[in-house]
């Protein structure tokens, strides 16, 4: 499993528990709603760093207040066409200003990592051999955008000026 | 027309290179089907029954001279010599090779065309109203709208992976000549009581398995918040149209899932969090700078020929029949708007050969400064012609079997390509059009018979758009044999609404008898110079069901 962050891959911190019945003690977690729900006096007494990995079904808007308490959120895509987590990123970015890790994980492929990272995304456990390469392939597919999506990049038509036919 | 600048070529061009590296790992084994699916979708590379298809955009349905003889030249050099105009302002091309598929991406580019999202779950081609600029009845212009929505939609990072589909019309004109209505999102442009212009704001049309005609959420949107608006409504659908099931996943399902009125505050809610930043802000300078590209062309100060082309009409009854069919009027002195007819008797509705195109460019050249239109009726127009020139331009018409005079009426069928292409297709639908076009060949009978559209879709998909043609034909497969279900009171106008079904399915050597059943009962029945949707409207279903089935009991269908 590879985490790739700004076109390297990058040793992860994590233990994701989400799918545990038990969490271990003494590393960092990343847990799921329910455990964060069920479990967070716990969670917030073991003084370790937190993740939180959210189904694609599960709105940010749910853990809005809570989002200090995290350094990572994991934005779950169960398939790639699931488009949901696009949204979820963009509003943990713009909207609740999350200044964390936003990580992809599930279905994340090459094809779109670029979508994901303008949404603001900024690591992904991407699938295949070379991760790193992967985001290499890919890097300079798109110079120009139509959107402004929070990412800083600006849109063509706001570099245009007004210059016509 | 608009055209691309340093941004949009480059934007292009790296999406070309993009899908050539795709396709090298796709045949190298590198990407599986699966994987590539979503890739070739998002370029308009469809799998259909015997080959790829792809789908290219023609932007709220403009094309120039230029860009149509290179859609001539891709159809020679890597397709069958033809193309093929669908109901959504595209052309498809139907024996494309998946290699050669880059190379055609690259013709396109190179007039400033694009295949990129015209299929797969996203805002795909933005349509409108084909006379838009030169219609009488227009209140503005929709085509500058439509290309900072399209702008706006290509390549969005947050949207390219909707729950389904996602189409848009814009409509600037009172008659509604794009379907609007029938819409994931349809726009009007209209005054508030102000007298400012803004958009009526349509949600939740569709066809398909469920046909829906779209709900106001909106009366009246400022220009400036149009972008913020459109994106809340995606957001709101992104998030919450359905992904378990993909016939229910369409906005039109969520929309009267919640109901129009519980959408629209979901929309508003979100609207108002974004609607004041910068990054959905339409700049002034760009919206002028789009609108300049739109700049009434050079037409020449010459003064209304309505008198010369009258006494050409009166002198000569087929030019009279042609003119009265496929001219329409123009907003300005001395001009027309010409229809092509895609419909004569006996063609697949809406194909043109390579030969076709090119001559047709080299009219639009002489006749028509050098641009032409598509519409979703699936004919061509030619916007900007001297009325001192239309007989010319109807001879050279004529020698390219574009000048069948059947525009809006019941031979100006529209047809999806059926179980001729089409994987999906229960029934065949172009041969059902073609052998109404060769039973309803007489002009006067036609234009006396009058408006009256006829819609056939090969399946429930309803490509075909039958539920809203004042007759909709759909094919259904039925023990292996095809039949046909007749609708009757459809319409995609402002005064849209769904057909109803007249009753058993029929055979396809039926269909031409049904149908002039119901146009001899329509004649029979109508007041004046109502229309057939108006007589239908006014004396329901029960006279057309026995005009088609008899007073007996309904019998058993006849196979086919």
């Amino acid at each position: 499993m590879g985490l790739i962050r700004e076109g390297r891959l990058v040793p992860d911190p994590f233990t994701d528990a989400s799918g545990l019945e038990r969490l271990p003690d003494g590393v960092p977690l990343i847990v799921s709603l329910e455990q964060w729900q069920t479990q967070r006096s716990g969670l917030l007494a073991s003084g370790q760093r937190l993740g939180l990995r959210l189904k694609s079904d599960q709105p940010p808007r749910l853990v809005a207040a809570d989002l200090g308490h995290f350094s990572v959120i994991a934005l779950e895509f169960p398939k790639y066409r699931d488009g949901r987590a696009y949204t979820h990123a963009r509003m943990l970015r713009e909207r609740f200003k999350f200044a964390g890790e936003i990580r992809a994980v599930g279905d994340v492929l090459q094809e779109q990592l670029h979508f994901m990272h303008r949404c603001g995304f900024d690591t992904f456990d991407v699938a295949g051999p070379d991760p790193e390469k992967a985001w290499r392939t890919i890097a300079g597919d798109h110079t120009v955008a139509y959107q402004a999506t929070g990412d800083g990049q600006p849109r063509a038509l706001d570099l245009r000026k007004g210059t016509g036919p | 027309m608009y055209r691309y600048d340093e941004f949009d070529h480059t934007l292009v061009a790296e999406r070309v290179a993009t899908f050539r590296r795709q396709v090298a790992r796709r045949l190298t084994g590198d990407l599986t089907e699966d994987q590539f699916k979503p890739l070739r979708l998002m370029n308009g590379l469809y799998l259909q029954l015997h080959a790829y298809m792809l789908r290219v955009n023609i932007p709220y349905g403009c094309l120039s001279s230029r860009q149509l003889r290179q859609l001539a030249f891709i159809a020679r050099r890597y397709d069958r010599n033809f193309g093929h105009f669908t109901t959504r302002q595209n052309i498809q091309y139907n024996w494309i090779k998946l290699d050669e598929t880059p190379d055609v991406l690259a013709a396109l580019a190179a007039v400033e065309m694009n295949a990129m999202q015209s299929s797969g779950n996203c805002v795909r081609n933005i349509t409108a109203d084909q006379f838009a600029g030169r219609a009488q009845d227009e209140i503005e212009d929709p085509r500058p709208w439509c290309e900072l929505i399209r702008q706006w939609s290509i390549l969005h990072p947050e949207f390219s992976y909707l729950p389904r589909k996602f189409k848009i019309a814009v409509s600037g004109a009172p008659q509604d000549r794009a379907a609007v209505k029938l819409h994931d999102v349809g726009l009007y442009l209209r005054p508030n009581a102000a007298g400012v212009i803004g958009f009526e704001v349509i949600v939740g049309g569709g066809q398909g398995r469920l046909p829906y005609v779209g709900h106001t959420i909106r009366e009246w949107l400022a220009k400036e918040d149009l972008l913020s608006y459109l994106e809340a409504i995606l957001r709101i659908y992104n998030l919450g149209g359905r992904r378990d099931n993909l016939q229910k996943a369409r906005i039109k399902v969520q929309v009267n899932a919640l109901g129009a009125e519980e959408f629209r505050r979901l929309v508003d809610e979100e609207w108002e969090q974004i609607r004041f930043t910068p990054q959905l802000a339409v700049p002034r300078a760009e919206i002028e700078r789009i609108t300049a590209y739109f700049a009434d062309p050079a037409w020449e100060q010459i003064p209304d020929a309505a008198a010369l082309v009258a006494a050409q009409r009166s002198a000569d009854p087929a030019f009279e029949v042609w003119n009265r069919a496929n001219v329409v009027a123009h907003r300005t002195p001395g001009y027309a708007i010409v229809n092509l007819s895609l419909k004569a008797p006996g063609i697949a509705p809406g194909d043109l050969t390579a030969d076709q195109m090119d001559k047709v460019a080299e009219l639009a050249d002489r006749f028509s400064l050098g641009e032409l239109r598509v519409s979703h009726r699936q004919n061509l127009v030619f916007p900007d012609v001297r009325q001192v020139d239309l007989q010319a331009l109807w001879q050279d018409l004529q020698s390219l079997s574009l000048a069948t005079p059947n525009i809006g009426s019941l031979t100006d069928i529209i047809a999806c390509p059926g179980l001729d292409f089409c994987a999906l297709a229960n029934a065949r639908a172009i041969p059902v059009a073609q052998d109404i076009g060769r039973h309803f060949t007489d002009v006067a009978a036609l234009q006396d018979i009058g408006e009256l559209t006829i819609n056939i879709s090969g399946c429930m998909n309803a490509c075909g758009h039958h539920h809203v043609g004042h007759i909709g034909i759909l094919g259904v497969e039925k023990n292996g044999l095809e039949f046909y279900q007749l609708t009757l009171g459809g319409s995609s106008g402002e005064d849209a609404s769904l057909g109803d079904r007249l009753g058993r399915s029929i055979s396809a050597a039926e269909v031409p008898v049904a149908i002039e059943a119901i146009v001899t009962r329509y004649k029979a029945l109508r007041e004046g110079d109502e229309r057939f949707l108006d007589t239908y409207r006014r004396v329901g279903l029960e006279p057309f069901k026995e005009a088609v089935y008899g007073k007996t009991p309904q019998r058993r269908p006849a196979v086919a």
